[in-house]
């Protein structure tokens, strides 16, 4: 169940920064403990950036949600770049197409609770995180 | 702010980072870091992370890119005050930093520094 969304632009690298700080404060809101927070925040650091240098920018959709008793933030990226030819390689620790070192997305994996990823060549990229209180 | 200040301590120098960086930032202060090495022969950096509530990948890059430059430089880097949520989460994210000397407090990382410069 969704109790609150909306949508922060990711164009730039001040975005980046942007999107951190709006993410720390709904994962503050929605109760997650320090430790969450950091990862959490360190993976919108990770996606946006990716969205920012591979996607050509993009969008993220951010989302309060709720299932029983426990809270969550659930975040979309998604971006109209070149999207991602194979995405098994992609999800392998050390491999990038970039100058980075190869740990954004899978980094980012390990960081969350939920993650989905989609892309096909042409069709931009869309990943789902998710981190539950 | 497009720069963050470094400070000169005798043949040290310090940074304290502040502000939540973007990655140009993070560029900047690595090429400045190095310039000013070499400017006045440092022997020691240190770097104050204590206000830093992330480190991805990025920034932990810039990390060990300034470490292993300053050694080139014939200088010793010592990164200090990184909260614990900070550390879990880089080991987490696959981010050991090796090669990159730590210590828990500024006052810590300046006695490492002195006792590597005086063993030189």
């Amino acid at each position: 169940m969704t109790t609150r969304s909306g949508t922060h632009a990711i164009r730039s690298e001040q975005d980046v920064v942007l999107s951190r700080q709006a993410v720390r404060k709904l994962a503050i809101e929605c109760g997650l403990r320090l430790v969450d927070q950091t990862k959490l925040v360190t993976a919108v650091s990770e996606l946006a950036r990716n969205t920012v240098i591979y996607g050509g920018g993009g969008d993220m959709d951010w989302e309060l949600v709720e299932d029983g008793g426990r809270k969550g933030v659930r975040l979309v990226f998604r971006d109209e770049g070149p999207g991602i030819p194979d995405i098994k390689q992609a999800m392998t620790d050390g491999w990038t197409s970039g100058n980075g070192l190869g740990l954004g997305l899978t980094g980012a994996k390990r960081l969350v609770d939920q993650f989905d990823i989609q892309s096909a060549p042409g069709e931009g990229t869309r990943v789902t995180i998710t981190k539950w209180n | 702010m497009d720069r963050i200040p470094i400070l000169r301590m005798g043949e040290f120098l310090l940074v304290t980072i502040q502000v939540d960086m973007h990655d140009q930032l993070a560029l900047t202060l690595q090429d400045d870091l190095s310039t000013k090495i070499n400017e006045i022969s440092a022997k020691g950096v240190l770097i104050d992370i204590s206000a830093l509530d992330i480190v991805d990948s990025f920034i932990g890059r810039m990390i060990s890119m300034i470490s292993g430059l300053s050694r080139i430089l014939d200088a010793e880097t010592v990164v200090v005050g990184m909260q614990p949520a900070v550390a879990i989460t880089l080991v987490e994210l696959g981010l050991t930093l090796s090669g990159v000397s730590t210590a828990l407090d500024v006052e810590r990382g300046m006695k490492l520094l002195r006792e590597r410069v005086r063993s030189l």
